[in-house]
């Protein structure tokens, strides 16, 4: 294609329940795209999606610099409950938290794959650090043992407080190890995921541990379709804040990829748009996912978010979702749109492809904002005016409802079913349509950044609240720069202040969360 | 007399939350750990203050400490008994009916736990019939009864009977020795008869905050408006004043930390009627709009989210959600002279004198 050859070539995959998709980024430029179907095998799709980009580009593959890669395969496997591990749980805590034991919330279905092997044992720290009572390493010891006669091969560990002192996690983890070899037994410890709140940061510890098996078929299968592209690169997994993680790290923290896909086509709509404050709109197939950006990210949800019926306390993106897309189905003369649709069956059911169902692609396509099908087939289509404002109103209503103040914000316009949503101005803001804003994921993917974080109590005795700003600040970017951020491109995105009331000598708690560019030859060691 | 089921709790906690004004702690621990106990051990038979003896021995319970610490450091299952077990021993007597001290939130859970582990009936009333955030400040002070001597019972079994001569200073020395404990302590106080019950609980609070929980839940059933319906509830009982004060949108939000409380103020605004404050202390104590009066603590003010009508807590506030702010008349034992004094603008620092919300529009 006459591209001159960038030093800069990124791929950015999206490996969705449907389809895998894959764009070649020059910068924040689109050089290729390509969407496959996701089909059984997840090493195909990638190799079909990423070959037919890197063919349409004439781009080699020691070209590319960086793989990124979004995929909702964790978050389906809980939803669906297939394809989990069973979990021993580690709770070190005793006696405190003896009146709610591990998994007293979880669905029964999901309970029942994960199991109920639980161990309440003595550890855990005060508010203030001192120990609720000292890890007994016997105690530990004879659990390793009962969980290797019953070949359990993954293990959940948290310990009270241990966002903020993880000594006693790691000290039951070389207990277990004695046991439990890292070639038979995943152990997942709870500080590395989740933030204070023991029982949402227990469960995603559990959840993570009942998908270490997956987690190791999943990642392998990206590394194998890597290494059939000949790609030299290394692999980056995008995670739920936006931001990167190694392959080698998303193999032992899937959860971190949870909310990776909304995420990803948020992101993916601010560096389409060049917006860095708007509302964004992506109209699927079945839903419309309306959120809000703030600075080049989503406003993140409240405090506890479900999954697949466990609550955890991830942070998510704040999105409203909304009984709308290409495939919903239209009635009453066009007054009544969804929330029920033909899904993946748009090619066997819709009007244009010779079905019998009246669906919003129908509408568009005879409204002539969309190519589809064979307009022919809804050339006398009724309705259309009345269905066309009905969309048009069920969006304006969401935007109101996820808008932050009166002020007017852009409103970036993504996703297969964009074309549903016409006119160039709606709910007071402009209709921005990027160019390629059916892959928003895949792009999202590839401009990931990488973050660092900060989420600890502070006593503000004999120290200045602005000290304590400060070092909280230095640990999120001194994490950043662990994780692989080039130093100088380093930020602050998020500083979260949570007064500890009821507590003397003004404890607070503060959390930081910095971002940066990925540094170039950075998570080589994680590559595939 | 009648009987709380695992059916009921999650009604109890939504209508707690309700009655918590924004404060109180949020009751999903609580709700699992009362969960368990019924599981284990049966329901719970609950009393009206006119069913209880009137030599019956009373106790408050419910747990002491930080919010923030709550959700990390769960109580150990025989903490709350411990607490009531260590009061007994102290009396040398055994309680025969417990209560709550604090029907909004967390705490309104802890009678119903305590009883069930200990197979005592539990009372229904308490002495806040709402969420305050210091010890003192109960209908149970207020007219005479004394919270001493109480018992605080860690995780570990430990326990220290206190014997405090004025529940002001009881909250003050309590929360050194809760502190101590991990901030996390379990408590029986006001060891009272069920004669003296009668005279400083208020009533019926625990049922209320069922009635309020099942209300909200039928309605969002039904595809009703809740807050109507809401309203129309309240309006048969005790907090007979219910209204609907301002419906928008959250574009403000100051919060910080003096003296380890959580002060703040949300502003609410809709683009035809203006804007609307709400200032907090842990809870939410007096609404205002363009400088007027709309209500005032110790009324109830609730800030619920528009859609779905689920009280929000003022961690949970965020910019750009929609609000329903309503405000609810705290019962008659509430709003006396000498209550006033304690829990009332007064109590808080305010410089506007009480008014009822149903006397201000």
């Amino acid at each position: 294609m006459g591209h001159a050859v960038s030093q800069n070539l990124r791929l950015g995959i999206d490996v969705g329940g449907t389809n895998t998709d894959a764009v070649l980024m020059d910068g924040d430029r689109v050089v290729a795209w390509h969407k496959a179907t996701t089909g059984r095998h997840i090493t195909d799709a990638i190799v079909a999606a990423a070959g037919a980009v890197l063919q349409q580009a004439g781009i080699a593959p020691e070209q590319i610099y960086a793989v990124m890669l979004g995929t909702t395969q964790f978050t389906n496997a809980v939803i669906e409950r297939r394809r989990l591990n069973p979990v021993a749980v580690l709770r070190l805590a005793a006696p405190a938290t003896t009146a709610v034991p591990p998994m007293s919330d979880w669905p029964e279905d999901l309970a029942a794959v994960v199991g109920g092997q639980h161990y309440l044992l003595k550890g855990g720290l005060e508010f203030d650090g001192r120990p609720i009572s000292p890890l007994d390493e016997d105690e530990i010891a004879a659990a390793a043992r009962e969980i290797r006669g019953l070949g359990l091969k993954a293990v959940a560990v948290t310990s009270v407080f241990s966002p903020l002192d993880a000594e006693m996690e790691h000290r039951a983890e070389a207990v277990l190890r004695r046991e439990l070899p890292a070639e038979t037994c995943a152990i997942t410890l709870s500080h590395r995921i989740g933030r204070i709140g023991l029982l949402e940061r227990e469960n995603a510890a559990i959840l993570n541990a009942a998908l270490s098996g997956l987690a190791g078929q999943v990642l392998g299968a990206f590394a194998q379709a890597i290494d059939d592209l000949g790609l030299k690169a290394p692999l980056f997994i995008s995670q739920n804040d936006g931001t990167l993680m190694t392959a080698e790290h998303a193999a032992r923290y899937p959860v971190l990829t949870f909310a990776s896909g909304p995420t990803n086509s948020m992101r993916g709509a601010a560096v389409l748009s060049g917006l860095e404050d708007a509302l964004v709109v992506d109209i699927g197939g079945t839903t419309t996912d309306i959120g809000l950006l703030l600075d080049g990210f989503p406003r993140e949800a409240a405090m506890t978010v479900d999954v697949g019926g466990v609550r955890t306390n991830f942070r998510m993106p704040d999105l409203l979702a909304l009984g709308l897309g290409g495939g919903s189905l239209v009635r009453d003369g066009g007054a009544r749109i969804g929330p029920d649709s033909v899904g993946f069956e748009l090619r066997q059911r819709a009007l244009v492809f010779g079905g019998d169902s009246l669906t919003m692609s129908d509408i568009a396509v005879a409204a002539r904002q969309m190519q589809l099908g064979d307009p022919a087939k809804v050339g006398q289509l009724d309705g259309v005016e009345t269905a066309l404002a009905r969309a048009a109103a069920m969006i304006e209503e969401a935007l109101e409802r996820v808008r932050p103040s009166a002020a007017t914000l852009p409103v970036i316009l993504v996703g297969g079913g964009a074309p549903v949503l016409a006119g160039q101005r709606i709910g007071g803001g402009e209709i921005v349509r990027p160019g390629h804003g059916q892959v928003a994921n895949a792009i999202g993917a590839s401009i990931a950044m990488v973050g660092g974080e900060c989420d600890r109590i502070f006593s503000l005795d004999g120290v200045s609240r602005d000290e304590a700003v400060a070092a909280a600040k230095t640990e999120a970017r001194a994490q950043a720069a662990a994780a692989g951020a080039a130093p100088g491109s380093i930020r602050i995105v998020e500083l979260d202040e949570i007064p500890l009331s009821y507590l003397p000598g003004n404890a607070t708690r503060l959390r930081a969360k910095a971002v940066g560019d990925l540094a170039a030859g950075a998570g080589m060691e994680g590559g595939a | 007399m009648i009987r709380i089921t695992l059916d009921d709790l999650d009604d109890i906690a939504l209508g707690a939350t309700f009655l918590g004004t924004g404060g109180g702690g949020d009751p999903y621990i609580a709700t699992l750990m009362t969960r368990q106990a019924i599981t284990e051990h049966g329901p719970v038979t609950m009393l009206s203050l006119d069913e209880v003896a009137d030599d019956a021995l009373v106790f408050a319970c419910g747990n002491m400490g930080a919010p923030t610490v709550a959700i990390e450091k769960i109580m150990a299952a025989g903490q709350p008994p411990a607490a009531v077990l260590a009061l007994e021993a102290h009396l040398g007597r055994q309680a025969d009916v417990l209560m709550a001290f604090e029907a909004g939130g967390s705490n309104s859970m802890m009678p119903i736990y305590n009883a069930a582990m200990l197979g005592k009936p539990m009372l229904d009333a308490d002495g806040m019939g709402r969420a305050f955030p210091e010890m003192q400040m109960v209908t149970f002070s207020v007219y005479g009864a004394s919270g001493s001597p109480f018992a605080l019972a860690s995780e570990h079994g430990d326990t220290v009977i206190l014997n405090i001569n004025d529940d002001k200073r009881a909250e003050y020395i309590g929360r050194g020795i809760v502190i101590r404990m991990g901030a996390r302590s379990a408590k029986a106080s006001y060891p009272m008869d069920g004669r003296t019950a009668r005279r400083v609980a208020i009533p019926g609070t625990t049922s209320l905050c069922q009635a309020i929980g099942a209300n909200l839940r039928q309605s969002r059933a039904g595809n009703r408006d809740p807050f109507t319906a809401l309203i129309e509830m309240l309006a048969g009982t005790h907090y007979g004043h219910a209204k609907v004060l301002f419906k928008g949108k959250v574009t403000d939000l100051i919060r910080e930390t003096r003296d380890g409380w959580a002060i703040g103020k949300v502003v609410i605004t809709d683009q035809a009627q203006g804007a609307f404050e709400v200032e907090f202390q842990n809870e939410f104590l007096v609404a205002r709009q363009d400088g007027r009066l709309r209500a005032i603590v110790p009324d109830l003010i609730c800030i619920l989210d528009s859609e779905m009508a689920q009280p929000i807590t003022t961690e949970r506030l965020r910019y750009g959600q929609r609000v329903t702010v309503m405000a609810v008349s705290a019962p008659p034992i509430m709003r006396t002279e000498q209550a006033l004094a304690v829990f009332g603008p007064v109590g808080f620092g305010l410089p506007e004198p009480f008014v009822p919300v149903e006397e201000l529009d």
